[in-house]
């Protein structure tokens, strides 16, 4: 490789300085957050019993840590959010799968569909406590009907757009509606579903931390 | 014996809430084992209207279609369709895409399979068995697309304007290859196509439609008088140009 040029390197030196200088003003900015946190909840600026301090965090996390009663909480916690999301997946693409099968039922059931996405999820966590009880149960549902909506939407959506040239295709190899599905549309929805899947493994995790919050 | 495919007296509309487009109108014709039928007219006639029609995706209104002398539901005579374009799936190798149609009516035997290869080899796509659709050429994603249209073994192909996608130069080659493949593979073939010169250059019979609703203006035999014919061959035959004016005439007449 030949020796890079005085400019090259100038320029390299300037791009080295501009990345250093990006990590410690993030680093100082967290540094600054955690500080005037503390020193407002010590000057009484704000109410310790409702914002915690940093002080405060650490030393419960401590005293749990040494009574081993985090890792239950975490551990119930991850639970929650993984069965919310294993159910999500399973019955989002169920669903999807039945309204592209039957477009009498998905243009009934559309504008409910809508109704039903845009429902503010956490007003329905007490409501779900007081039919369900306050269990894992409500908490796994709380997960689930935070994604559940947005997936069928967003999938069937995906599902109608595959060309329709290529559902020509099968039929014209003498396939069945079972071949479009099996051939065509799931296999051209993969990098979608799996984008999806991705978005609500967060979701999840903020419904069940509303369910537990409500608990 | 009977013809291979008999068309008689085809009617076919479309509908829609905006009304009803009547799209053919009186088709009758015949199309005899071995031979090669162009379609031309001009576009929106209703020309891949047609093909779906013999194909089966659609059903006539009125008329009958009948393969070797038989109703479509109960003849044995298999059809194989060519789309315009390839609709090689990307998620799938060359050999598994060729092996699709296989794959759906559950015919993937040995003697299927070796059949298969044995064309994979013929039509030198061996190179690129395992490789994704987006690395090939047009003109090769063409031809896989016909192997896997022709591992079905189908006693009739439809081709529908199987080059439109093609540039010029590549469409040529593509025309003069699947041309020789057909030929090769002793097929009977119905190509529908816009292009007056591609039609002359493959076909034994042209037929020309009306614009819509279709129905034929007349049906030209082409004989070319050269030892062996090929698409490109064809072109360059003193006959071609007299019957590329006729058949110009024919199209533009009141039109």
């Amino acid at each position: 490789m030949p020796e890079p040029s005085l400019n090259q390197e100038k320029y390299l030196q300037s791009l080295k300085r501009h990345k250093q200088f990006v990590t410690t003003a993030r680093l100082l900015l967290l540094v600054v957050f955690f500080v005037l946190w503390e020193i407002a909840v010590r000057l009484h600026w704000i109410d310790g019993f409702i914002f915690s301090s940093p002080t405060r965090i650490v030393s419960t996390f401590i005293s749990m840590l040494a009574d081993h009663s985090i890792f239950v909480h975490i551990g119930t916690t991850l639970t929650e959010t993984l069965v919310s999301f294993i159910l999500v997946v399973f019955l989002g693409i169920t669903i999807s799968v039945i309204l592209w099968l039957s477009p009498k039922l998905s243009q009934i059931l559309e504008p409910y569909l809508v109704v039903l996405n845009s429902l503010p999820k956490s007003a329905l966590a007490p409501l779900l406590i007081v039919w369900l009880g306050a269990n894992i149960k409500t908490i796994i549902i709380a997960g689930i009907s935070v994604a559940i909506f947005g997936t069928i939407i967003n999938l069937y959506t995906e599902f109608q757009e595959v060309s329709h040239e290529k559902i020509k295709l099968i039929y014209t190899l003498r396939g069945t509606k079972k071949d479009v599905l099996l051939k065509v549309i799931l296999p051209s929805t993969v990098p979608v579903i799996i984008s999806i899947m991705k978005v609500n493994i967060g979701l999840c995790l903020v419904g069940v931390i509303i369910g537990a919050g409500v608990n | 014996m009977d013809p291979l495919l008999e068309l008689k007296d085809i009617n076919y509309a479309y509908h829609s809430l905006n009304g009803e487009t009547h799209a053919l109108s009186n088709i009758s014709f015949q199309v005899n084992d071995g031979e090669f039928i162009a379609i031309v007219g001009p576009s929106g006639c209703g020309k891949s209207t047609l093909l779906s029609l013999i194909c089966g995706l659609l059903s006539p209104e009125s008329g009958t279609i009948l393969l070797r002398g038989r109703d479509m539901k109960d003849s044995h005579t298999e059809i194989g369709y060519m789309l315009q374009k390839d609709h090689l799936f990307e998620w799938r190798s060359i050999y598994s895409n060729i092996m699709l149609g296989l794959e759906i009516q559950k015919k993937v035997t040995p003697e299927a399979k070796e059949h298969v290869e044995k064309m994979i080899y013929t039509y030198e796509l061996s190179k690129f068995r395992d490789s994704k659709p987006s690395q090939l050429s047009g003109g090769m994603r063409q031809r896989a697309a016909l192997i896997r249209t022709l591992a079905l073994d189908p006693d009739l192909l439809l081709l529908d304007e199987p080059f439109s996608a093609l540039d010029y130069q590549t469409r040529l080659t593509v025309c003069d290859d699947i041309a020789s493949i057909i030929k090769k593979e002793h097929k009977t073939a119905i190509l529908v196509t816009h292009d007056l010169s591609e039609a002359i250059s493959v076909a034994d019979r042209v037929l020309v439609l009306s614009s819509r609703p279709a129905s034929i203006k007349t049906i030209v035999p082409i004989k070319i008088d050269i030892p062996v014919r090929t698409p490109m061959k064809s072109r360059n035959a003193p006959e071609f140009k007299e019957y590329f004016n006729r058949l110009w005439k024919e199209l533009n007449k009141n039109a």
